[in-house]
């Protein structure tokens, strides 16, 4: 047996007509070389050739299939130089789809329709969300009569219509209010936007505005706030009051211009007393829910009314705006003696124009801002009027960047120099009522984690003033259960020594809060 | 006879040759020509994008966004983009904005609506997860082609296989990436992250259609991308609707202006 076969073998190896080759048999010879030349031209394809496919190529997704070139062979190599692709790797004209792909079928899915749909779904052009949240003093205060700070149920519902290049569009708050006992009706917006011209912008109505470099300071914002809602645990959104104005943007190449005139005076949502106790100096206690802050605000349209201007643009990559105010200390910036059957003081809120500018950009790994402003009581010029807020100079120097991976770190510098101190303290009251310093420093700590798929955001805020001896400390939780639910959770915890102080003054009100929410 | 033989060896041996060099453009031509059509393509674009995200324990999320893009100047390196948020519930209106420059960071704008703040973000690490999906921002924008060395492993009838090493490994973590490079219209089908010889990220193009654009160009448009990442767990499908090409965006819109007021005839 392996006698044969080795005999096959070596006359197999050997060309047929074995034995050296006869010159004079020139078919033999041809036949032979032809035999040797076609193997070596094989030889040289293989080599210089594309290589054969891996076996881990991409399967070609539909789209790109029938677009197959092969490269134009020069004649007299035809077909049989291409490598087959291997089998499973999908052929020229049909590779192996996932499932749903097939490329008949491309067109419907277009149309993504969503994969779980609620069962009960508010109409495409109504939005908004319905949240219950609450929140509880960690310690008794005195001047208030409940431990509840917030328990309410809100529905914000908004929408839009566009007629053209007119958009008109609503958001309304409908809340009931178990801590005060009562339900409330808070219109957030209802504003007319309109483009007359290609490069003027015009928003009429009720809406926030915001603008300005700080991060929850405000030296150029006069912007009504509503501190009360930031206090005790409410949504950061409602940090800021809407106002009723009209909005005129003017954009062009050299600088951007936007103007707000707002025709009744907007005061802060300021802390009055009706949740949150505040530091009455004149009594030297704390005044809460039942001696709440009367106030007297210049109210006449078109007579009271505020101008807020800022002029902005571009410079390299650094945006640099300037602005000016013209209106009122947004929260009471005086006192005014009364009758004493209305409580014998009375807020009011003096005249005021603001002038500043502001500078920000990237600076390093970071963002870095700068704003200056300076607040020119105009119904105290000299300083003596221990009844009206005196002239201040303000400057916020901020720096923002990330410190590790999804971990983001602020910080900022606030000054609130007042002018004509000396004029504050001299007079006649002032040994009794005086109590701010010439200069507040106001330190401020941002930290911001996210986690699980930015699912889960952790934050702490902290203002801190080394001359005040305060703090007032934000921390809080939010996660996203899934694309409509979200809960989270904080804190607002004040401290000080002082009675008086900004925040020292409100340590009694200490509380922490929870709430869920459902967006649509 | 042998002349003859000889001849048609040099023959065949020639033609074989210029067959074979007709075939493989340099590698910086395959990465240029990659990089335009990932990238660059037309003059600028939109498209309705929904995001599935889906987690590690199989759990979903829905983005969709309406993403602008404009090219600066046509030497395929600054860019604009825009891109505003429909879903979920309460993200919508919220727009980010980036204008991407090469050879330095990016700068980059985040509007939020209820609030009325524009914010200016600080440059990031670009392979960090964009919006919460496994796509990074750097997938989102495109890697600079000068980051990397770029090697042409192989060429097969279908694709361009191109391996590219990072210039400075310690920024990124992973140690070399490979691409499937569709031979005719260089769309990369697959894009395979290695670190210490395993693969744990993969990109991978779905679906690619025809997108007409200006002057009867027909654009080759990846529809449908999945890209899955083994160190997050899970993976991010994008699905693309409503692509246009050259639509005529102008730079203006890539201002503080239209995120405070969105360009509202580009976003449905």
């Amino acid at each position: 047996m392996g006698g044969r076969t080795s005999d096959n073998a070596s006359a197999l190896a050997e060309p047929s007509g074995s034995g050296p080759r006869r010159l004079e048999n020139n078919t033999v010879v041809l036949a032979n070389n032809t035999v040797v030349l076609a193997l070596a031209l094989v030889a040289l394809c293989t080599l210089f050739l594309p290589n054969i496919a891996t076996a881990d190529e991409p399967a070609l997704p539909p789209g790109l299939a029938e677009e197959e070139a092969t490269p134009a062979l020069p004649e007299g190599l035809g077909d049989e130089t291409t490598p087959s692709l291997p089998e499973g790797l999908g052929d020229d004209t049909g590779p192996a789809l996932p499932p749903g792909l097939a490329e008949e079928s491309a067109a419907a899915t277009d149309t993504a329709e969503p994969e779980k749909q609620p069962k009960l779904r508010p109409p495409d052009w109504l939005h908004g969300f319905w949240e219950v949240r609450g929140g509880l003093r960690t310690q008794d205060d005195p001047a208030q009569p409940r431990d509840a700070i917030l328990g309410e149920t809100r529905l914000q519902l908004k929408t839009e219509k566009t007629w053209n290049d007119i958009v008109l569009e609503g958001t309304a708050d409908f809340i009931g209010d178990g801590v005060l006992e009562e339900g409330d009706f808070d219109l957030r917006r209802l504003r007319l936007t309109w483009r007359p011209l290609d490069n003027l912008d015009i928003r009429l109505g009720r809406q926030v505005l915001t603008w300005g470099t700080g991060d929850m300071l405000f030296i150029n914002d006069l912007f009504p706030k509503d501190w009360q809602s930031f206090f005790i645990g409410r949504d950061v959104e409602y940090l800021k009051a809407p106002s009723d104005a009209v909005k005129v943007g003017w954009f062009n190449d050299i600088a951007n211009l936007e103007l707000v005139y707002t025709p009744q005076f907007e005061h802060d949502r300021f802390i009055s007393g009706e949740r949150i106790s505040y530091w009455n100096p004149l009594f030297r206690n704390f005044a809460g829910r039942d001696s709440q802050v009367h106030y007297n605000a210049p109210s006449t349209w078109f007579e009271d009314d505020e101008w807020a201007l800022r002029v902005y643009r571009n410079i390299g990559s650094y945006q640099l705006a300037l602005y000016g105010y013209s209106g009122y200390w947004k929260s009471p910036g005086g006192q005014k003696l009364v009758r004493p059957a209305r409580g014998l003081m009375q807020a009011t809120f003096p005249k005021l124009n603001v002038y500043g500018a502001s500078l920000r950009g990237m600076v390093g790994k970071g963002i870095a801002n700068i704003e200056i402003g300076y607040y020119d009581s105009r119904q105290d010029p000299g300083g003596d009027n221990l009844f009206v807020n005196n002239s201040e100079f303000r400057v916020l120097v901020g720096y923002e960047r990330e410190i590790a991976k999804e971990f983001t770190a602020a910080v900022q510098y606030y000054l609130e120099h007042m002018m004509d101190y000396d004029a504050y303290g001299n007079g006649l009251l002032a040994r009794y009522m005086a109590t701010r310093d010439k200069d507040r420093h106001v330190f401020t700590l941002r930290l911001t984690k996210l986690l699980m798929n930015q699912n889960l955001t952790l934050s702490l805020f902290t203002y801190y003033s080394p001359s005040d001896g305060d703090a007032y400390l934000r921390p809080h939780a939010k996660y996203k259960v899934n694309d409509h639910w979200t809960v989270e959770a904080g804190g607002n915890v004040f401290m000080g020594e002082s009675d008086a102080s900004f925040f020292g003054q409100f340590r009694n009100n200490t509380n922490v809060y929870a709430g869920m929410r459902y967006a649509f | 006879m042998k002349k003859l033989l000889c001849s048609l060896c040099a023959i065949a041996f020639a033609v074989v040759l210029s067959a074979a060099a007709q075939d493989t453009p340099s590698v910086d031509e395959v990465v240029k020509k990659t990089n335009h059509q990932a990238y660059y393509q037309g003059l600028d674009g939109k498209a309705r994008v929904k995001m599935t995200i889906t987690d590690k324990q199989g759990r979903t999320r829905t983005k969709e966004f309406t993403i602008l893009r404009m090219d600066v100047g046509d030497t395929d390196a600054e860019q604009r983009f825009y891109v505003y948020f429909h879903e979920p519930a309460d993200e919508r209106g919220t727009v980010f904005m980036v204008h991407k420059h090469v050879g330095k960071d990016d700068d980059r704008w985040l509007y939020l609506p209820a609030l009325d703040v524009v914010k200016q973000i600080a440059a990031s690490d670009e392979r960090t997860s964009f919006v919460g999906s496994h796509f990074f921002y750097e997938d989102v924008s495109g890697r600079g082609i000068d980051e990397d060395n770029h090697e042409l492993l192989d060429v097969t009838d279908t694709y361009y296989i191109l391996k590219n090493t990072p210039k400075n490994p310690d920024a990124v973590e992973f140690d070399s990436y490979t691409m499937w490079i569709h031979k005719p219209t260089f769309i990369p089908v697959k894009v395979e992250f290695e670190k210490a010889g395993t693969v744990y990220r993969k990109v991978q193009a779905l679906k690619v259609e025809d997108i007409a654009g200006k002057d009867d160009a027909k654009y080759k448009t990846v529809t449908k991308s999945v890209l899955t990442d083994d160190n997050i767990g899970g993976n991010t499908t994008l699905e693309y609707s409503s692509v246009q090409y050259d639509i005529g965006l102008t730079e203006d819109i890539f201002t503080e202006r239209y995120l405070r007021n969105p360009p509202r005839e580009y976003i449905e």
